[in-house]
């Protein structure tokens, strides 16, 4: 009984896997590509690059620099996910454009904007600040659709009776921002950020190092200097830059993320008492200083209690009945649309110029990156597996090593990738074999932390089961663990293959000085149609490459999921 | 006569657009007057708690209007305030913060605030828990917050939803009576209490007046007044007769055949075990005869489930109501004797006769493959019921149908298909009816 009654909630919002919606959000993303490119005709052939200084006292700077970036970008995010879906979560209409949206957004890979926003914005811009917006914009595009989900998601899911109370109260938006929405949601956004900021450090490392052709779009940070150390051979400043990237990664965890989480306990929304909160020496720390007691109680309580006086004054109440769309807002939606459907008609104009045997190396390209992808995912599953149930059925190693993992995870893969390419290059086949090890290095350490925390999720009582009907080792495996990990590992895969098609951008041209080496795959068509100034070839292949993403995604991945979550979710 | 505090005039409530149109109330009228303590029963999907929410301002019904103090309600009713079945406590705001909060919208400076709030505390008897979080409170004690909380404001309507029925035995017993101390004593400014509850016990031990009302669509059958003096115990003869009363109104509704055809009757959602062991006890009953309002203590379950138990046991023809005596049937009667097989065979018997079933074992009988998609079906069963109403009867007619061998489901493929033995059972009865002829 209690088995059908879940089925049936969770076989619910069968929505298609491919819907209208879709459609023009690819319009969207079409014609936003089109502008860049068209913008990209008026870039400076040549682009001059900073100079990035190997000294290791220029690090602390460097670190400064890349931190802020990431820092500005995620402020960015968090604005845009408390507007974008508050009002998801608020208007049915709103609701229905603005979720496929963010769905096809989130499995776009963004990083294959990286050229046309940077070509495009250097041609408005003066270069330093064109690349540091740009840099800016693709750490914010990388970091904000998972906020966003889980902020709408938390705001659709308060339970009825906590609004309802705060409307009996008469609470006003401040309010119900402070003291519900946002206590709420505060786990879920927190847990985001941490993945966030994993993947705002991938793009960034990506980001700072980019050069292509005559164009040198580094930008002064961790990423430049790292990619500078190897371009030179020079192996100190190497160990130096790495060093530093992992120090900046392990600090922020140790000062940022586990006393947010330690902190962020109380708002765990189960009435029952459940496993030890995670716990930050840090934190405690915080939390025995005197002085910090003293001033959290008078300076910060008397500064809250202004501001929710005031805000609490100044905030409007709900509004009654249902937003209607007002007569300049259509004419505005209406413009949008026209403008929407003529840059659609150039922006395909332009795809018809491109010819056939264009569009067979971006077939040949889109073919040779899946691959590769497929085979970084098949390594990482091969070896993820037995190590993640390994540490997750043993409670002792799965405390200890967790947020090692976890820390692992956020190092950017992106940033090893000049070193990676020295060391194989000379191989045959060099290219191909390390721009696989970047990609299984991107996506290896989402697995593994998925499957770990799968693995210790298995009820005891069905662990003591199979040991009691006797099943062999393979047996206990197909009929428990298999099928058990199978949600967890479809999670982790999701992600991870968004992370490998990202980094196929950077890991299949690469550029030493005055050598240049490319091998198969869509990620070098891009860069090599950014260099050669092929504007059409860059769009068609940016375009293909993202529609070609979003179909795995919705007629594969997606598949899986549904499955996962039907059948196999253990409760 | 004391003044009316609320008026309900012709309230209505209609979800959903023209074709697929759900009444969840109908026509209410209601007065509450200070000083009365009044409650609302009612079997599960009567309309109860969508009634509190009309009251308290919550939601604006379709037709009629709300009067308060006899000026129209609009929007929130600010003299109102509800307690909840389920608490409704901010898990990451302390036992203190949770009363504050409620004052804090008002414009109350926070060291009134905070002042206000432990001698509630205090009042509700618990000094000493300020700083806990609810998850450290026992059941009881959370909803003591609740209670305080409520009272922050001052209410001169004082709503409650359920509000005893998560709690253990003891701890509603203790929490009934401490209310009811509060009430009767006047220590608290609220001018009338309006609960909502489905225990009809809890229901003539506290109330003054008893609003009863029923299902398909919501409204009032019956409205009595509880004259019993203060405290009431619940072994007197006098009380016992009013629960006996209520039950005779609530119970025996039900017609064993349906009325009309053309429109299914909603199929109660009971536990089928229970309704073996409603139909055992029975059974070994003298005459095979009950009390309706003896039962629940019997079979240690709820007066709400024990309605809908006697429901589903009419409308299958196993008992007959009337009077707030429940008896049984002949064929309940040789159900609860009968074998696991051959009480299957019954309860296909009986089923089969019923619209839903039988429009449902039609389609399917005509399908290819005697097969039809869960959607499908869904679609249609929303045009007669709203849409979490359609998806209940789906799961509850799948379950009935899985227990009686005639129909499967298979959750991949998220078909409903007819069950090899089902298929027997039809062509036989479809035999059968050639025959006849």
């Amino acid at each position: 009984m209690r088995r059908l009654s879940l089925l049936f909630k969770l076989g619910q919002p069968t929505r298609d896997l491919l819907s209208w919606g879709d459609l023009i959000v690819l319009a969207i993303i079409a014609v936003l590509i089109y502008a860049g490119v068209r913008l990209a005709w008026r870039t400076p052939s040549v682009i001059e690059g900073p100079e990035i200084s190997l000294a290791p006292t220029a690090l602390p700077w460097y670190a400064l620099l890349s931190v802020g970036r990431v820092l500005a970008a995620y402020g960015l995010s968090l604005l845009f996910t408390f507007t974008y879906g508050s009002a998801a979560a608020r208007s049915r209409r709103a609701e229905q454009i603005l979720l496929p949206l963010l769905d096809v957004l989130q499995s776009v890979p963004i990083l294959s904007f990286l050229p046309v926003v940077l070509l495009s914005f250097s041609a408005i811009l003066p270069t330093q600040i064109a690349t540091e917006l740009a840099s800016i914009v693709l750490i914010f595009t990388s970091q904000v659709w998972n906020l966003t989900f889980a902020w709408y998601q938390s705001l659709k899911t308060i339970p009825a009776e906590l609004r309802e109370v705060s409307t009996v109260f008469g609470w006003n938006r401040w309010m119900r921002f402070r003291f519900l929405e946002l206590p709420f949601a505060a786990l879920s956004l927190i847990w985001n950020s941490m993945m966030s900021w994993a993947g705002g450090w991938f793009f960034l490392m990506a980001a700072e190092a980019f050069t292509v052709g005559e164009r040198d779009f580094r930008l002064p940070g961790l990423g430049a200097y790292i990619q500078e150390a190897v371009a030179q051979g020079h192996y100190d400043a190497l160990v130096w830059g790495i060093s530093a990237l992992i120090l900046v990664i392990v600090l922020f965890d140790q000062f940022v993320w586990r006393p947010l989480l330690a902190w962020a306990d109380r708002f765990k929304l189960e009435m029952v008492k459940s496993e030890p909160p995670p716990s930050s020496w840090f934190y405690e720390a915080l939390r025995s200083s005197r002085l910090l007691r003293w001033l959290s109680e008078h300076l910060w309580r008397l500064i809250f209690e202004r501001v929710d006086a005031l805000l609490g004054r100044l905030a409007p109440h709900e509004p009654h009945g249902s937003l209607e769309i007002s007569w300049p807002g259509k004419i505005l939606w209406g413009l949008v649309g026209v403008g929407l459907l003529i840059g659609a008609y150039r922006a395909l104009e332009m795809l018809i110029r491109v010819p056939l045997e264009q569009w067979g190396v971006i077939a040949m390209g889109l073919g040779a990156t899946l691959l590769r992808v497929s085979v970084a995912l098949a390594l990482a599953l091969a070896w993820t597996v037995p190590i993640g149930v390994f540490i997750g059925m043993n409670p002792r190693w799965a405390a200890w090593l967790q947020p090692i993992v976890q820390i692992a995870a956020s190092v950017p893969a992106t940033a090893f990738f000049p070193l990676l390419a020295l060391i194989f290059l000379g191989l045959p086949g060099g290219l191909n074999i390390s721009a696989i090890l970047l990609m299984l290095m991107g996506t290896q350490w989402y697995l593994l932390f998925n499957i770990i925390a799968g693995a210790a999720a298995i009820p005891q009582d069905l662990k003591y089961t199979t040991v009691l009907l006797h099943l062999g080792r393979w047996e206990r495996w197909r009929t428990l663990v298999l099928p058990a990990l199978f949600p967890y590992t479809i999670t982790g895969a999701i992600t991870a293959s968004g992370g490998a098609w990202n980094a196929s951008i950077v890991a299949e041209y690469i550029e030493f000085g005055d050598r240049t080496v490319h091998t198969l795959g869509i990620g070098a068509v891009i860069a090599q149609a950014t260099v050669s100034g092929d504007y059409p070839l860059l769009l068609a292949a940016t375009l293909s490459m993202v529609v070609t993403v979003v179909l795995i995604n919705r007629l594969f991945w997606r598949r899986l999921y549904r499955l996962a979550e039907e059948q196999y979710r253990l409760e | 006569m004391p003044a009316p505090l609320l008026e309900l005039r012709h309230v209505t409530q209609v979800y959903g657009t023209p074709p697929r149109q759900f009444t969840a109330i109908e026509d209410i009228n209601l007065t509450i007057s200070e000083g009365e303590f009044v409650t609302l029963v009612g079997p599960s999907g009567c309309g109860k708690s969508t009634l509190l929410r009309i009251i308290t301002g919550l939601q604006r019904p379709t037709r009629g209007e709300v009067l308060y103090r006899g000026m129209a309600l609009d929007g929130v009713n600010p003299h109102a305030t509800i307690v909840f079945q389920t608490f409704a406590l901010f898990p990451w705001l302390t036992v203190q913060e949770n009363v504050e909060v409620a004052l804090k919208a008002r414009g109350v400076p926070p060291r009134l605030c905070a002042q206000r709030a432990i001698e509630l505390l205090d009042r509700v008897g618990l000094d000493g828990f300020e700083n806990a979080y609810p998850r450290e409170l026992s059941g009881g004690m959370r909803q003591k917050v609740g209670f305080a909380r409520a009272m922050a404001v001052e209410p001169e309507l004082l709503c409650l939803d359920e509000p005893f029925s998560a709690l253990d035995v003891l701890s509603a017993e203790a929490l009934r009576g401490e209310l009811l101390e509060l009430w009767t004593r006047g220590q608290i400014p609220t001018r009338a209490i309006l609960m909502v509850t489905h225990n009809i016990e809890e229901a003539v031990f506290m109330a003054d007046r008893i609003v009863v009302m029923d299902k398909d669509p919501g409204r009032i059958i019956a409205d009595l007044r509880v004259a019993l003096p203060q405290p009431r115990p619940r072994k007197a003869a006098a009380f016992l007769e009013t629960v006996d009363r209520v039950y005779a109104i609530l119970a025996g509704q039900t017609q064993p055949e349906p009325v009309e055809p053309s429109r299914p009757r909603p199929l109660p959602s009971i536990s089928l075990n229970k309704l073996a062991s409603l139909l055992e006890r029975l059974a070994e009953m003298p005459q095979s005869r009950a009390d309706l309002y003896r039962l629940p203590e019997e079979l240690a379950i709820s007066s709400d489930a024990l309605l809908s138990l006697t429901d589903a046991a009419e409308l299958l023809g196993f008992v007959t109501v009337a009077h707030g005596d429940i008896a049984l049937t002949p064929l309940g009667q040789a159900f609860a004797e009968a074998s696991i097989q051959a009480r299957k065979e019954i309860f296909s018997s009986r089923i089969r006769r019923l619209p839903l079933f039988s429009w449902l074992l039609e389609m399917l009988w005509a399908a290819e493959h005697h097969q039809v998609p869960r959607d499908v079906v869904l679609n249609a069963l929303e045009s007669r019921f709203h849409r979490e109403e359609a998806e209940r009867q789906l799961e509850i007619a799948v379950t009935w149908g899985r227990y009686a061998e005639l129909l499967a489901y298979d959750d991949s493929t998220q078909t409903i298909s007819l069950d090899p033995t089902g298929i027997t059972a039809l062509v036989q009865s479809e035999l059968a009816k050639t025959l006849q002829k």
